[in-house]
């Protein structure tokens, strides 16, 4: 495959990852929003989470100063200048399509245009249906993307490249709203098993879509050692780091090619971590630390897979991987 | 502004106003769907256009609009016996083209038997001196043509046009064919319309031919110059229509006279590319230093013959329209046939006494560039204003060897659908042709209409559209 549309197919994968992520952040806080805060909290607390989470805090404040509710929604879902709002991550992924077309199913580009025109069409329109209807929407198309990706492509290196970009993206979001949200949340436990304490932790299950089966699998009250194995050791559970790095691994394994060795390796050494770990282990390292040094093997695997599959450095130029966006 | 008032031929109905008979059980079922039906099919197609993003970007409007060419619902109809005529006469002009081209890289013959003069071809701009000499597969250097033919009586056709470079259109061909099927399926369960869905197949059989010598399973590929190019959507519909790579300059290297492409893998050997790059911009050590577009030293792989490119370096010399003057010449000096298709006369500018003629008549005459194209920069004299005709009039004075002139033809009309229902609008053709080791094509086009009344431009440029062509059994 040529380097070039494998880049585009990663990408392209993790801009719509990006989008249904940034939905799922945003969503949250605004159900978090209507809840009453039994901390000093104030109303800029709870909206940086998620410009903490997507790491675009500076870039907001230096526009809007303080986290207000109307200024980081709109930052980061039509904000045409910034490049992790919604908007652009949907624009990048229809650019990226577009450049590869010939590569992805008539299926998946319709899915991908169609998205794009309406989500232009969202941004013009002052009388939408509302944050939760464009939030659930998002995560609608992203849901259909995969689901027609799944349903129409070969099985070949093109749909590995797709599964690469998804789950590395995906694997990303999870830990950073694990790593923010436990952070915020751990300060207001104050009696485990409250009802502020349910419906917060709650809602951060919620983001992930593992609130349904953090009950089926524990059938217990929500405790923050139980969420965080959850949502990093549990192969089971669709978002789950654990669950992430076996697609990310599957996927590098389907993908031939001389000079991907150190991309394999720091992804199997990262899966094995998490295959083999313990959660009182996680906690006793300390649970900020922990997804600190995964966040920093996965985009040192980043790197590699740009460097190994998607630069075009075959003559020795070496090309940095200047589309990271 | 003038109407044009001249007569013309109407695809639908004879002089009468009685149904031709090809047209009979369309006409038919048009009686009984009236025109807001056709208004909502037409709505429907636009939204599958958009929806599949076969758009265009228009040069020189804001960055990234991306437009759509309107796509007229009303199908365009030849009979079989009228296209077999039509195909037979296209055929023979390509092979007389690819003919010329060999010639004048090589032994040179029809300038030594003064055909045409020296001056014309190796004078011409667009005559590619690297080429002298170089054998390419099959001797074929135009790949693909697309003939723009217009009719102006029943049996009357004439090439307005011969584009050997990197002619574009034959994915509204498909695209229209699949959309009317969408449309109207009962139609096509009425007609008997020959397929025209196999195009890619017959690309990909004729680019396969077309390999360097030795190469039984060449790695082929269509190189466009990016998602930004107008006909960018093409390109990549061409490329997924024969599961090859769409690939940009700088996916390619050369190495040793060879070209490869930058895989996930490693470089791959390339032997085969379609390039809807022009020869400016396709390999800036050899042309244009400036272009991004390019491959260093691709053409010096071409020579060596490691790779082929269709179509081959050098064409253009053929379909300038100052030589398509001399076509059914060479139809005649290569394959001693009497020419079945009729070039329109043409002045040359170049010419003192056409000249001359020309200035005299500009209203009533059309007057293009010799390199110009889309419909860009020309003259229609009946339907301009004095003004208009001053000004090019100047333009002509600076430079006459940059123009030739020809009369406004009378071309066809065919039934299509605009705001006061369903009117005849001015059409024309183009068939694409495939020359490899044998000349294929399908039966069926790109039928281009000019949309406003009476207007004879049919470039998407200027407001034309399209249609679906149909070759039914007579």
């Amino acid at each position: 495959m040529l380097s070039r549309t494998a880049e585009n197919l990663y990408w392209m994968a993790r801009h719509i990852e990006r989008a249904e992520n940034t939905a799922r952040i945003l969503d949250v806080a605004h159900r978090s929003a209507l809840l009453p805060l039994d901390i000093e909290a104030t109303e800029a607390y709870l909206w940086y989470a998620p410009l903490n989470i997507t790491g675009c805090a500076e870039a907001y404040e230096s526009r809007y100063g303080l986290a207000r509710n109307d200024a980081v929604t709109h930052f980061m879902t039509f904000d045409a200048e910034n490049p992790c709002s919604i908007y652009c991550c949907l624009k990048a992924a229809r650019e990226n399509a577009r450049a590869v077309r010939g590569a992805i199913t008539q299926e998946m580009w319709e899915v991908i245009n169609a998205t794009w025109l309406e989500v232009t069409r969202r941004s013009q329109d002052t009388t939408g249906d509302g944050n939760a209807d464009f939030f659930d929407w998002v995560k609608d198309r992203s849901h259909l993307f995969r689901g027609v990706t799944l349903g129409t492509i070969l099985k070949d290196i093109t749909l590995s490249f797709i599964r690469l970009g998804t789950f590395l993206e995906r694997a990303d979001n999870t830990a950073r709203i694990l790593d923010v949200k436990y952070h915020i949340l751990l300060p207001s436990v104050t009696d485990i098993g409250g009802a502020a304490d349910y419906y917060q932790w709650g809602s951060l299950l919620k983001s992930v879509s593992a609130f349904e089966a953090y009950r089926k699998i524990y059938r217990d009250v929500i405790t923050p050692s139980k969420v965080a194995e959850l949502l990093i050791l549990r192969d089971d559970m669709p978002r789950s780091l654990h669950a992430c790095l076996n697609e990310v691994e599957a996927a590098l394994s389907q993908i031939n090619g001389g000079s991907g060795h150190e991309a394999r390796r720091l992804a199997g050494e990262s899966h094995a971590t998490l295959h083999f770990g313990r959660i009182d282990d996680v906690l006793l390292q300390g649970l900020h630390q922990y997804l600190t040094c995964f966040l920093d093997t996965t985009a040192q695997l980043g790197r590699e897979i740009g460097q190994a599959y998607l630069s075009r450095n075959h003559l020795g130029r070496f090309s940095s991987m200047s589309k990271v966006a | 502004m003038m109407k044009n008032t001249t007569p013309f031929y109407n695809e639908m109905t004879d002089l009468s106003g009685d149904i031709r008979p090809i047209y009979q059980r369309y006409a038919d079922w048009l009686r009984v769907n009236d025109s807001a039906t056709l208004e909502r099919k037409g709505r429907e197609a636009e939204l599958l256009f958009r929806r599949l993003g076969i758009t265009f970007a228009v040069y020189g409007e804001a960055d990234g609009t991306e437009r759509l060419i309107p796509f007229d619902v009303v199908p365009r109809i030849f009979g079989g016996t009228e296209w077999r005529r039509l195909e037979t006469g296209i055929k023979q002009r390509v092979k007389a083209l690819n003919a010329f081209l060999h010639d004048i890289y090589h032994d040179q013959e029809i300038l030594k038997a003064g055909v045409i003069e020296r001056e014309q071809v190796l004078g011409n701009a667009m005559y590619c001196k690297e080429m002298q000499g170089v054998d390419l597969p099959n001797h074929v250097y135009a790949h693909i043509a697309g003939i723009d033919i217009v009719r102006v009586a029943e049996n009357d056709f004439y090439v307005l046009e011969d584009n050997l470079r990197t002619p574009s259109g034959v994915s509204y061909m498909l695209e229209n064919r699949r959309t009317m099927m969408r449309l109207f399926p009962e139609l096509f369960a009425q007609h008997q319309v020959e397929p025209v869905e196999h195009y890619p197949l017959m690309l990909l059989d004729t680019l396969r031919e077309s390999a360097p010598l030795g190469i039984d399973d060449p790695v082929i590929v269509v190189l466009t110059p990016g998602a930004y190019n107008s006909a960018y959507f093409e390109h990549a519909f061409i490329a997924s229509q024969m599961g090859v790579e769409l690939v940009e300059g700088q996916d390619l290297f050369v190495q040793d006279q060879r070209v490869y492409m930058h895989t996930t893998e490693g470089p791959q050997q390339v032997h085969v590319i379609y390039r809807r790059v022009d020869d400016d911009f396709i390999d800036p050590r050899a042309f244009r230093s400036d272009s991004m577009l390019g491959v260093p030293g691709l053409i010096g792989a071409y020579r060596a013959g490691h790779v082929s490119l269709a179509n081959g370096i050098g064409a253009g010399v053929a379909d300038d329209k100052s030589t398509y003057l001399f076509v059914p010449d060479m139809i005649r000096f290569y394959l001693g046939e009497t020419p079945i298709l009729q070039n329109v006369p043409t002045y040359r500018l170049g010419l003192k006494d056409d000249l001359a003629y020309v200035l005299e008549h500009l209203d009533e005459l059309v007057v293009k560039e010799v390199q110009g194209s889309g419909g860009y920069g020309m003259l229609v004299g009946p339907t301009s204003t004095q003004t208009e005709i001053a000004h090019y009039r100047e333009r002509i004075l600076l430079d006459p060897h940059n123009f030739i002139a020809q009369p406004t033809l009378a071309l066809s009309a065919c039934p299509t659908l605009v705001d006061q229902g369903v009117a005849p609008r001015h059409v024309d053709l183009r068939p694409f042709v495939l020359s490899g080791k044998e000349i294929r094509m399908v039966a069926g086009g790109l039928t281009r209409v000019a949309l406003k009344e009476s207007s004879l431009i049919v470039n998407s440029s200027q407001g034309g559209g399209t249609k679906d062509t149909w070759v039914l059994e007579d």
